[in-house]
């Protein structure tokens, strides 16, 4: 009993903490006229963060990150989610390929 | 104009160096020149169609649907460049006799040249969609039909310009040692996808990212630069690699180069016994 009891307490640790992975914090950042809005982001250092870039633009672009490892296309109108991190403290600096010279942002990690 | 042209360029430049070693590693192979061809048009019959999905195929398997497929299609392309490279490792030595002693090009069966035919039409297909939905978005964004044909093909000439520089450099080397050469480019090409696949496999959170940066040398060669850009498909360059990424890097390059040194050792017409000026063992 006492070690079902364990068992049932060490199950539900490990759901909460799968619980907190599978919910990190949420930034949104939105692109409007080829460019990114707000264009930079802080978020915590250590941590996974959810990041939804939603494309207010007619046209599709694409998310691209060399220091992030991401490239993402996103079609007009639409959203996309993407994870990023844990990161150590810096400035990480994010482009939309399609319209390099105005969509450019930087994801700040304090 | 020059916008649009330098990123046609850059997305026609990854899948031009990619044919060019195809069209190297298979020197020598008679109709190879139609093979590929067949997989430069199914390739970009496929990048049409995916593009026109994109938004179903980035809404597929909760959001990480593009991440997914671009996995999918890497590992694809790294299955078949391995696939090549084993079955060349025991039948190359003969094929590059053959070639010496015939002065032209030999037949050999169709196998490896569906394996890169493959490799040709996926790798076109994952650049191509890229260029269809950029093409797409500066049409549907008012751009000039002069700004979008001019800026298309001058992206197109110059990938593709890159790419028959690269094939005539590969030329060059010594038939004595061109299929050892070739066989070493497309292993590290095949790492350098693999490692690709990782980072997008992280990116839709199928795998861990075990360290996201190991070291950062993009003041030194930037992949963001043309010969960062360039060593980034040849050889597997990233600036700012992953864990993941590295560790599938070194892993496909250990687990390809055992299976080429087991079937080169079990195949002793083309392996280790010497051949005769015949070509035949």
């Amino acid at each position: 009993m006492k070690q079902l009891r364990s068992a049932i307490f060490g199950v539900t640790l490990l759901i909460q903490s799968l619980g907190s992975i599978a919910a990190p914090p949420e930034y949104t950042v939105v692109i409007k006229d080829h460019r990114f809005e707000p264009a930079t982001i802080t978020v915590p250092a250590g941590q996974k963060v959810k990041l939804v870039v939603e494309n207010q633009d007619a046209t599709p672009e694409e998310f691209e990150s060399h220091s992030l490892k991401r490239e993402k296309v996103i079609k007009g109108g639409s959203k996309a989610t993407i994870y990023i991190g844990p990161l150590k403290p810096g400035k990480y600096e994010f482009v939309g390929e399609y319209h390099e010279k105005t969509a450019r942002g930087a994801i700040v990690v304090k | 104009m020059l916008g649009s042209a330098i990123i046609v360029f850059r997305e026609v430049l990854e899948a031009a160096l990619i044919v060019a070693v195809v069209m190297g590693a298979s020197r020598g192979v008679r109709g190879r020149g139609r093979w590929i061809a067949t997989g430069i048009a199914a390739g970009i019959l496929g990048a049409c169609v995916v593009a026109a999905f994109a938004g179903r195929i980035s809404d597929a398997l909760e959001g990480r649907g593009q991440e997914i497929f671009n996995a999918t299609v890497l590992l694809a392309a790294v299955a078949m460049l391995a696939w090549h490279n084993v079955w060349m490792s025991a039948h190359g030595r003969k094929l590059a006799a053959d070639m010496r002693r015939l002065g032209h090009d030999v037949m050999i069966g169709a196998k490896p040249l569906s394996a890169m035919l493959a490799v040709t039409a996926l790798a076109v297909l994952r650049e191509g969609s890229e260029t269809v939905l950029f093409l797409y978005g500066l049409m549907a964004g008012g751009a000039t039909q002069v700004a979008l044909l001019g800026g298309g093909t001058l992206g197109l000439a110059g990938g593709v310009f890159l790419g028959i520089m690269l094939y005539q450099g590969l030329l060059r080397i010594p038939l004595r040692r061109f299929f050892r050469v070739t066989g070493w480019i497309v292993l590290l090409l095949a790492a350098g996808l693999s490692a690709s696949a990782a980072d997008f496999l992280n990116q839709a959170g199928v795998l861990p990212a075990l360290s996201p940066q190991l070291w950062d040398s993009s003041s030194v060669l930037s992949q963001s630069s043309l010969p960062g850009q360039i060593l980034h498909v040849l050889v597997g360059y990233q600036d700012r690699p992953s864990g993941i990424g590295l560790l599938f890097y070194v892993l496909t390059i250990v687990i390809i180069a055992a299976l080429m040194r087991f079937t080169g050792a079990n195949e002793p017409s083309a392996g280790r016994q010497p051949l005769t000026a015949n070509g035949m063992p």
